[in-house]
């Protein structure tokens, strides 16, 4: 078996997610890994798959679903990597007045510490004309959840955001 | 003393309904100290119920001091619990020892209000919060067949978001 990253793309509308994972799995693809969500009103996938024939294949199955839902596909090879040893110990909640630069200097403070963000979500809303930008990361924070407050601190004033930190440590019963 | 074998998903058996303890005798006092073994011999070690072992009675064992310190009820031997009251909401990852090597967030009760029976038959009563609450939880929902998979929520659900959806109208109360 051989791994690949596949990528959908498309307005949104009911059925997408139907006829795409009915064109793998007719084509003998196994689905991994996957996040499918509406952005900005279109239907997002990006899912690891993996194909027992070549790629011409898979790109034939999902050529009838592509054509009746107007779809964009991009299929990238991938090697299989081991699992990744660090957990989220940290959820991060952003949300203020949009404005250029938010997510520029949350993760740029961030990336300093070494905090490896494994979920980033974020959501634009609100009146059009005073939009609400709003930001969940969740990821590792080698230091712990004290450096990571500490250093988001003073983005509070100069980006004018409210900044919440949480640890969210995962407990094993 | 011994350490029994504990289930893991896909078993079946831990999807059954667990039946209330009506013998307090010497059985059921050694089967309640395996099951506290076992739990200690767990990757977790701080909560198991009797189901996990394919005994299908409502007896849940939880003690967190590995976890708080002292700062808890120690060991509680939980028999035919009933939960009598709660509040609050707290989103947490949570892991199960009948569910190797996965994890995902659950919407718990911050704080709730246990009554049950110990070993000897008398009524217990605990008011739990915290990590000690969302370890109860967790175990007592063993005595319905649930895992904490029945009670997922997706990686974007997040309490912070969930406000905006308990706004009410405003109206006679």
């Amino acid at each position: 078996m051989s791994q690949a990253l596949l990528t959908v793309i498309g307005e949104d509308r009911p059925g997408i997610v139907a006829a795409v994972t009915q064109a793998l799995y007719v084509a003998d693809c196994a689905i991994g890994d996957a996040s499918m969500m509406r952005l900005g009103g279109y239907f997002t996938i990006m899912q690891v798959i993996e194909y027992s024939r070549d790629f011409g294949t898979v790109e034939a199955a999902l050529d009838p679903a592509v054509r009746r839902l107007g779809l964009r596909v991009h299929l990238d090879p991938i090697s299989s990597l081991p699992q990744q040893e660090d957990v989220a110990n940290v959820r991060i909640t952003v949300y203020g007045a949009d404005h250029p630069g938010i997510v520029a200097s949350v993760t740029g403070a961030l990336a300093g510490l070494g905090f490896n963000i494994i979920d980033l979500e974020s959501e634009r809303s609100g009146n059009p004309e005073r939009p609400l930008y709003v930001m969940v990361i969740q990821g590792s924070a080698p230091g712990g959840v004290e450096n990571v407050r500490k250093i988001l601190e003073p983005l509070k004033e100069q980006e004018g955001i409210e900044i919440s930190v949480h640890a969210t440590d995962t407990v094993l019963f | 003393m011994a350490v029994l074998p504990v289930l893991a998903y896909p078993d079946a058996r831990l999807q059954r309904v667990s039946v209330p303890v009506e013998c307090f005798d010497d059985d059921l006092r050694k089967f309640a100290g395996d099951l506290t073994e076992t739990m200690y011999a767990g990757p977790g070690g701080v909560g198991i119920a009797a189901p996990q072992v394919d005994r299908l009675l409502r007896i849940v064992v939880v003690d967190v001091r590995p976890r708080l310190g002292e700062a808890c009820h120690g060991l509680m031997v939980l028999i035919n619990p009933e939960l009598v009251a709660w509040e609050g909401m707290a989103v947490g990852r949570e892991g199960c020892m009948s569910v190797p090597d996965f994890t995902g967030n659950v919407i718990r009760a911050e704080k709730i209000q246990v009554r049950a029976r110990d070993v000897q038959g008398r009524d217990r009563f605990y008011e739990c919060e915290g990590f000690e609450a969302r370890a109860v939880q967790h175990e007592m929902d063993h005595l319905d067949g649930l895992l904490f998979l029945d009670r997922l929520v997706s990686r974007k659900t997040d309490l912070f978001r969930r406000k905006k959806y308990q706004t009410r109208e405003p109206g006679p109360a």
